[in-house]
């Protein structure tokens, strides 16, 4: 049976015109070249810049309080561009060693400071929000890095702060460590819906 | 036909030669050898070099032999012969067996020899105890400590490693983020920092002068601009460049320098660098107490001097993109007072 079936297909061939084949043939190639060119452009995901572009956040547009002078209106979340760079974000975890803010809040589990990793947030789950903690402290032992880490590194800082809590892309999240794991890498962790939470008792 | 044969040779022989000679000197090269380490290793390439050559001319010799004593056209009319003369099968089973004979007891020579200079590079390395020196590999430069049993006498620096003439030093290697390779070809062989292990290496040189090392397992983007210098000078020069080591930095003196220091002291520079002597105690970077004694800045990418040293501080990413140090918006007033702080830490 099979060799018969094998017989039409191949009558069937022979049956089509020679221009039609030509054709079917030309056309497999052009769509082989296309796939290939595809594989190329996946290459290059996403371009490297060195040099620190200026920086979206302006730590005085960040407001803590939900009072607002004047009509109400919700702010404009900024956006924070290294959210969308898998390169800053593991710029950001290697900082985050560097600069010692696992000396408080240690793998983001926290212990001195607060843990990072969980869904509550004291003050804001907003990159500016977290931006602001950053350069200008919070009461209760965080310091202010104002001046102390430059532009770039702290949105790089910002953007891993908030993989912690899965709240990045999972392509753009850090990979696993290098060395032994405390904890399931940023890119595996789920993401946790942020609400807030009171500072710690004093 | 003849003539044109041999100005090809000649020519052939000269560009030969001329490719001999460069490589007869130079501060980056393992064939001009200047310690024990490095001698055995050359002694064993040159020994490869010349039997390999010679093999390759005698097996060039009896090919074009061969060809010329081609008995003419193979005749295809006359019966195959099916059993050659026995003198000649004798002669070519002789040429044969020779020829295998030589080639496996010229293996087995490079065998012994690639082992025994093999051996040589580690034999003894405990009593190779001069001076003990750990360098650790950073993504791209070398932090260079310099251990004593006395801690006072304990320091670091980077980058520039200076060390007495004669004397074995011993190198701990370590790696602080990937795999990098320590290779000074005038001195020693290569040795890999590894992560979580520590290599130990020997190496000695006979004459004083500078020798240029690099990395030499692949590192990352500026893996090519990491690159170090040995300084090999008498024991008395080392003695005073590492009793001006063991120091902390030097006080400023004018009011710029004093400046300075306070721009240091409060912008991004204290994150990851240290100068001894100050609060500034970070180990990210290198260690800046004596910035001003080593002759080359940034892995021995550029030269030590008062512009590239702003510029680099500026805009480091022109001179190696890539590289750890984030760019610094500093007032012209500020940046020249720090640089001329960093210019007086010698």
């Amino acid at each position: 049976m099979f060799k018969k079936k094998f017989h039409a297909k191949t009558q069937r061939h022979k049956e089509k015109p020679f221009e039609t084949r030509q054709r079917l043939a030309s056309l497999r190639l052009c769509v082989s070249i296309f796939l290939c060119f595809l594989c190329l452009t996946s290459c290059k995901r996403e371009q490297r810049q060195f040099s620190s572009p200026p920086s979206t956040f302006k730590s005085y547009d960040v407001t803590m309080s939900d009072i607002h002078p004047g009509s109400p209106g919700m702010p404009q979340p900024v956006q924070n561009p290294s959210d969308q760079r898998a390169f800053d974000t593991n710029e950001g975890k290697r900082l985050f060693t560097q600069y010692n803010c696992s000396g408080c809040h240690f793998n983001g589990g926290g212990g001195i400071g607060p843990p990072l990793m969980d869904e509550k947030w004291i003050y804001g789950e907003n990159p500016e929000n977290i931006y602001s903690t950053i350069v200008e402290g919070r009461p209760n032992g965080m310091p202010s890095f104002r001046q102390k880490i430059p532009d770039n590194q702290v949105q790089q800082l910002v953007a891993y702060v908030r993989s912690m809590s899965g709240q990045l892309r999972k392509d753009v999240a850090p990979t696993r460590n290098d060395s032994m794991n405390a904890r399931r890498s940023e890119q595996r962790t789920e993401r946790e819906t942020p609400r807030r939470s009171s500072p710690p008792p004093q | 036909m003849i003539e044109t044969r041999n100005t090809t040779l000649k020519i052939c022989a000269a560009l030969s030669f001329v490719l001999c000679c460069t490589s007869c000197g130079g501060i980056h090269n393992a064939l001009n050898p200047t310690g024990p380490q490095a001698q055995n290793l050359s002694r064993l390439w040159w020994l490869f070099f010349i039997v390999c050559s010679v093999v390759f001319v005698l097996v060039m010799i009896a090919l074009l032999l061969s060809l010329r004593n081609r008995t003419g056209e193979p005749q295809v009319a006359t019966a195959p012969v099916i059993e050659p003369p026995a003198e000649q099968e004798r002669k070519r089973r002789n040429v044969v067996i020779s020829a295998v004979t030589i080639t496996v007891i010229i293996l087995f020579v490079f065998l012994i020899a690639s082992y025994s200079a093999g051996r040589s590079m580690t034999a003894e390395l405990e009593h190779k105890n001069g001076l003990n020196i750990e360098l650790t590999g950073h993504q791209w430069w070398w932090e260079v400590r310099y251990d004593d049993v006395d801690a006072s006498n304990i320091f670091t620096t980077a980058n520039e490693i200076h060390i007495p003439v004669g004397v074995p030093v011993t190198f701990s290697l370590k790696a602080a983020d990937v795999i990098h390779s320590f290779w000074v070809p005038n001195l020693a062989g290569k040795k890999d920092l590894i992560p979580g292990k520590i290599n130990t290496i020997w190496l000695q040189a006979d004459k004083p002068g500078v020798y240029r090392g690099q990395c030499a397992e692949y590192c990352g983007l500026q893996h090519a601009r990491m690159a170090l210098w040995i300084v090999a000078e008498p024991q008395e020069q080392f003695n005073a460049w590492r009793q001006n080591q063991t120091q902390t930095s030097v006080t400023p003196a004018s009011d710029s320098q004093k400046r300075g220091q306070q721009v240091f002291l409060t912008s991004t520079c204290v994150m990851c660098h240290a100068i001894n002597g100050t609060p500034a105690g970070s180990n990210i970077g290198p260690n800046l107490t004596h910035v001003a004694s080593r002759n080359m800045i940034a892995a021995a990418t550029v030269v030590n001097t008062r512009e590239h040293l702003a510029q680099w501080i500026i805009d480091s990413q022109q001179y190696k993109p890539g590289n750890k140090m984030p760019q610094n918006n500093l007032s012209d007033a500020d940046l020249q007072s720090l640089v001329e702080y960093l210019q007086s830490l010698k």
